[in-house]
């Protein structure tokens, strides 16, 4: 399962609230470091299961652990269409 | 007032609704423009948009829904959209579709479109180009629709329903999945400007009311993870008002055609309220310092029962200009609200509107009308 960033929706830098948000069509997401760090390595290319090696490695968590979360959070986007997450 | 005496409480605006013209070839009579349009001449230049919009970003703006009118009736449509981006905003595009060519939706796309709303007047062609007193409007949106696909573009539709084409609000579902949209917003009629003019033409009945809820929680389910439905259910029918604008400056502004500065879009109706141009007032003033922000703004300014009640952060007391156009005063409480004593006259109107005129009897939207 690969996730991809649909047209119409991207990631920016809020420099006046110094906050990273998605911004979609009508929506504007607030993102917090977690958000940030897992759609940031969203590319339309990388699978699932490699995202969730590179962020365990990169929060020293057990890939385990963070595979839930990481599944929960771009499967609960994809069903806002924020995100597409292709077979 | 020097800036630390900003007041706190308030935050930073994160959408900015730019009304490019009041000019739109269609003449829709639920248009929610005020009845005395803005005309050419005194229309914004691109250089004072991009100024807007570098101020906007600035001030903590995020999105930029560029409507109108048809902001494709402006030629310099694209250089508005690239100021946009240019500014750092997410460039949302609200049009009809009409004077959008496959050249110009190339032209938008490398000016940095982020998203196109396209709107439609009914699902047929019969319904669609009657209310919107357009012939052959509805086949030029689809051949446009195919066009924004083609190129690749965001698309939401959207669809304001009423008594004349709420039948057709099944195939609203369908036409959008098929035009490839991923949204879908089904607003029913709000009743401001030329709308309140045609409100009695317009009013839904309870029995279409009741029936479009079910069809859109129904295909909610249906079309789960396919397509996204927003719905704006019809005031007059409802037990508790909206909050507004989601609270008078509080989220969003609105600056109008000839660069006044609105904190929502039919502000402009309140009998005595002033408005600061972007030609002579920075946005960061009259956002936090502005007297027409400032008017309605938190919960201060709250008669009772909207003061001591336990919905007054949710709905800020509803819709001031619905007050206004109903109850006649822009200070009582939104008279959807049964809490509230203002609710019989709506009760009333909604009576005596159920006996309502045909189609033919509305006021058609026209500049100098």
């Amino acid at each position: 399962m690969t996730p991809a960033l649909p047209p119409g929706v991207r990631l920016h830098w809020d420099a006046v609230r110094g906050t990273h948000v998605l911004l979609a069509p009508e929506r504007v997401l607030m993102l917090d470091a977690v958000g940030h760090a897992i759609l940031s390595r969203v590319d339309g290319a990388t699978a699932v299961a490699a995202l969730v090696a590179d962020l365990a490695a990169a929060f020293d968590a057990p890939a385990e652990e963070v595979g839930p979360d990481v599944t929960e959070f771009l499967e609960g986007l994809a069903r806002e269409r924020l995100v597409d997450l292709h077979a | 007032m020097p800036d630390g005496a900003r007041p706190t409480a308030v935050p930073p605006p994160i959408a900015l609704l730019a009304e490019l013209t009041h000019r739109c070839p269609l003449s829709c009579p639920y248009c929610s423009n005020p009845l005395e349009l803005t005309r050419r001449e005194a229309e914004l230049s691109v250089a004072d948009w991009a100024e807007v919009f570098r101020q906007a970003a600035a001030l903590g703006v995020l999105q930029v829904h560029l409507s109108g009118g048809e902001p494709a009736s402006r030629r310099d449509l694209e250089e508005i959209v690239a100021a946009a981006r240019g500014a750092g905003l997410y460039a949302n595009l609200i049009t009809s579709g009409i004077g959008l060519t496959a050249d110009r939706i190339a032209a938008l796309v490398a000016a940095g479109v982020d998203h196109v709303q396209l709107s439609v007047q009914g699902t047929r062609a019969e319904t669609a180009d009657r209310v919107g007193g357009y012939r052959g409007g509805f086949a030029r949106k689809m051949e446009v629709a195919e066009a924004l696909a083609a190129a690749g573009l965001a698309l939401t539709l959207n669809a304001v329903m009423h008594r004349h084409n709420l039948a057709e609000l099944p195939e609203v579902f369908d036409l959008a999945e098929r035009l490839g949209a991923r949204r879908v917003e089904v607003a029913c009629v709000q009743f401001q400007g030329w709308a309140l003019a045609n409100r009695a033409v317009l009013q839904p009945t309870l029995e279409q009311v009741e029936e479009a809820k079910q069809l859109v929680g129904a295909a909610r389910r249906d079309r789960a993870g396919r397509l996204v439905i927003d719905f704006v259910p019809p005031d007059y029918y409802a037990d508790l008002p909206k909050a507004c604008m989601g609270g008078w400056g509080s989220t969003g502004l609105n600056v109008a055609p000839d660069g006044a500065v609105l904190p929502c879009h039919a502000a402009q109706t309140i009998p005595g309220m002033v408005f600061a141009n972007v030609r002579e007032t920075p946005l960061d003033e009259i956002w936090y310092r502005g007297p027409a922000f400032a008017a309605f703004r938190g919960t201060e300014w709250m008669p009772e029962p909207c003061r001591s009640c336990d919905r007054r952060e949710v709905d800020f007391g509803g819709c001031r200009c619905q007050a206004l156009a109903v109850l006649g005063d822009a200070s009582a409480p939104d008279p959807v609200c049964r809490r509230t004593p203002g609710r019989a006259r709506l009760d009333e109107l909604l009576a005596a509107e159920g006996n309502a005129p045909g189609l033919d009897a509305a006021r058609w939207r026209r500049i100098g009308g």
